[in-house]
C-alpha cells in the first residue's frame, strides 16, 4: 500500500495531515454501526488523530516521571491513562506494569482471604458437612 | 471483510515523527512508548467515530460528517482541538474549491486547444483523467453505503 508517510495521498490532504486517510478509514469502518464516512469527516478524525498524538506525548511527558531523564516512557503513559480524565478511555489499553513478584504476592493474599471466607461459611451452616 | 491486525495500526513512522516534533529537542522515546501511543490513536479513532456515529444518528442521518466530528471533540472533552480542527476544514474546503475550479478552467481550456490542436490531445487527457478520477474517488466515497 503506497499510503505510508507523506506523499501519495488522495486529494492532496499532505499538507494538511500526514497520516495515511485510507488507514484512518479502514479503522473507522471496523466500527459495527457506521455505514458511510464522508471526505471531510474523513480528514478531519485523521486531523484530529495527530492532534491527539501530540496532545498525549506532551501532557505525559511534563506530567511524567521520565522528564527528569529527558525521556518518555511506558510509565508516563499510563500513569497519564490512569491520573487523568481526559485519558481514562485509555485505562484499558495502558495498564500500569507491576513486578512480577508483586502480582504473584498479591494473588497469594486474594486467595488466602477467599479460603477464609469459605471456612467461615462451612462453620455458619448446619452440620450437613461431613465433619469426620 | 476481515481486517488483518496490522490493518487497525497506523505507520510507526509517521506516529514517531509527529511524537518527535511534539516534544521538546533531544527528548528520546522507549519503543514500548511509541507502541502505546500508537495504540492509544487507535483507540482514539474508534471511540471519535462511534462517539460522531451517535451525532449523525440523532441527525437521522447515515453518513458522518464534518460537524458529527467536532461535536464529538466537544464530547470526548477534546475542545482544545475544535479550533485547530475548524481552520484544517476551512483550509481543505479552499483546496478542493481551488482544484475543481482548476480542473474545469483546464477542461476549457482543452475544449478551445482540441479545435486547434490535435497533437496535444494525448498529454493533455492524461492530467485530465487523473484530476477526474480523484474527483469520482471523492464523490463515490461521500456516496458509497456498504455492509
Amino acid at each position: 500500500m503506497a499510503d505510508v508517510v507523506v506523499g501519495k495521498e488522495k486529494c492532496g490532504e499532505q499538507r494538511l495531515v500526514s497520516l495515511p486517510l485510507s488507514r484512518i478509514r479502514v479503522i473507522m469502518k471496523s466500527s459495527p454501526e457506521v455505514s458511510s464516512i464522508n471526505q471531510e469527516a474523513l480528514v478531519l478524525t485523521a486531523k484530529a488523530t495527530e492532534l491527539f498524538v501530540q496532545y498525549l506525548a506532551t501532557y505525559s511527558y511534563r506530567h511524567g516521571s521520565g522528564k527528569e531523564k529527558k525521556a518518555l516512557t511506558y510509565s508516563d503513559l499510563s500513569d497519564t491513562a490512569e491520573e487523568s480524565e481526559t485519558f481514562q478511555f485509555l485505562a484499558d489499553i495502558l495498564p500500569k506494569k507491576i513486578l512480577a513478584s508483586k502480582y504473584l504476592k498479591t494473588l497469594k493474599e486474594k486467595r488466602e482471604e477467599e479460603e477464609e471466607e469459605e471456612n467461615d461459611n462451612d462453620e455458619e451452616s448446619d452440620g450437613d458437612g461431613a465433619e469426620s | 471483510m476481515a481486517e488483518r491486525p496490522e490493518d487497525l495500526n497506523l505507520p510507526n513512522a509517521v506516529i514517531t515523527r509527529i511524537i518527535k516534533e511534539a516534544l521538546p529537542d533531544g527528548v528520546s522515546i522507549s519503543k514500548e512508548a511509541r507502541s502505546a501511543i500508537s495504540r492509544a490513536a487507535s483507540v482514539f479513532v474508534l471511540y471519535a467515530t462511534s462517539c460522531a456515529n451517535n451525532f449523525a444518528m440523532k441527525g437521522k442521518r447515515k453518513t458522518l460528517n464534518a460537524s458529527d466530528v467536532l461535536s464529538a471533540m466537544e464530547e470526548m472533552e477534546f475542545q482544545r482541538f475544535v479550533t485547530p480542527l475548524k481552520e484544517a476544514l476551512e483550509a481543505y474546503r479552499r483546496e478542493q474549491k481551488g482544484k475543481k475550479e482548476a480542473s474545469e478552467q483546464k477542461k476549457k481550456d482543452k475544449d478551445k486547444k482540441t479545435d486547434s490542436e490535435e497533437q496535444d490531445k494525448g498529454r493533455d487527457e492524461d492530467n485530465d483523467e487523473d484530476e477526474e478520477r480523484l474527483e469520482e474517488e471523492e464523490q463515490n466515497e461521500e456516496e458509497e453505503v456498504d455492509n
